[in-house]
């Protein structure tokens, strides 16, 4: 099957929902593992036990930025490509991004107490962030300012691509200026410089965490082709009675 | 197995706690979505509206 048979609601629909239960099944065996290894891990010889905040904060930062660059390339096929299923897969992660993000700042600032003595600080790793969060509550008002669905997406479309700009600022902002925020320790050019026993329950929680959003988009975009025929039926039965 | 989290154990409960909400949030969400969509689709279909392409697929 190819990508342009999913441009097909019907199949992308039928695909759909064959993959869902065995994403769902994955997902869950993968957090039981995660869970089962962030329990093991040690502490670190510094923060104590804080460090399992960073089995949740790390998986959410990465999918924060993972949710907008999904964003970004519906954008593109939306704009460039005209994929029908484009602004489908941006309206579905846009929520999704916005949650993961709220949930990146909401635990950062959970271990930032206890390490840095802040909850918050405006530095800037955390302000980009911050400014990531608000760009998807502005895309996630934009759907609803506008009622049709198509010309919301071209609006959206545009305004992702320019908030794609901040991609780079969140990820190079600890090398760019001085922060409170560490700097890069898992995606970096010479690898990890976190110990095994640390590094493989984060990036365990990671993929189960990956796995979470892939099935929950899925389900997002399956609602959303369901609300587009809701409308589209709507649209002819207010046309029959007219 | 009892997990010692130190003096900081209010911080990393509160941090999972938020996670688990918000995760839980986001599922029920989309599953009482998926039912009120389908619901809708299903009382306007039952009231002979169909979309052109699905009396197509019917057929």
């Amino acid at each position: 099957m190819s990508l342009i048979d999913l441009a097909n609601p019907s199949r992308f629909l039928a695909l759909t929902a064959r993959l869902l239960p065995w994403f769902a099944a994955a997902t869950v065996c993968a957090f039981a593992v995660g869970l089962y290894l962030a329990a093991l891990a040690p502490d670190d010889y510094q923060q104590g036990a804080t460090v399992k905040i960073m089995f949740i904060h790390v998986p959410n930062a990465w999918l924060a930025m993972f949710c907008w660059t999904v964003m970004t390339i519906a954008a593109l096929g939306t704009l460039v490509w005209r994929h029908p299923l484009a602004d489908v897969a941006a309206k579905a992660a846009a929520p999704l991004g916005a949650a993961f993000t709220f949930l990146c700042l909401l635990t950062g600032s959970l271990w930032g107490r206890p390490m840095w003595g802040t909850y918050w600080v405006w530095d800037g790793r955390l302000t980009s962030v911050l400014v990531l969060f608000l760009m998807y509550l502005g895309v996630l008002a934009l759907w609803r300012t506008v009622e049709d669905p198509s010309r919301a997406a071209r609006a959206v479309a545009i305004l992702t691509l320019v908030g794609a700009i901040n991609l780079p600022i969140i990820k190079f902002s600890v090398d760019w200026w001085a922060t409170l925020h560490q700097s890069a320790s898992v995606l970096r050019l010479g690898g990890p410089t976190i110990h095994s026993s640390i590094l493989v329950p984060l990036l365990v929680m990671g993929l189960a965490f990956m796995l979470l959003f892939v099935t929950l988009h899925l389900a997002a975009m399956r609602n959303e082709i369901l609300r587009r025929r809701v409308r589209t039926l709507r649209l002819m039965q207010a046309q029959a009675g007219a | 197995m009892i997990l010692d989290l130190g003096p900081y154990a209010g911080f990393i409960v509160a941090a999972y706690a938020a996670a688990l909400g918000v995760v839980v949030a986001l599922i029920v969400w989309i599953v009482v979505d998926h039912r009120a969509q389908q619901r809708t689709l299903k009382d306007l279909e039952a009231r002979g509206i169909a979309r052109r392409s699905a009396v197509k697929e019917v057929a």
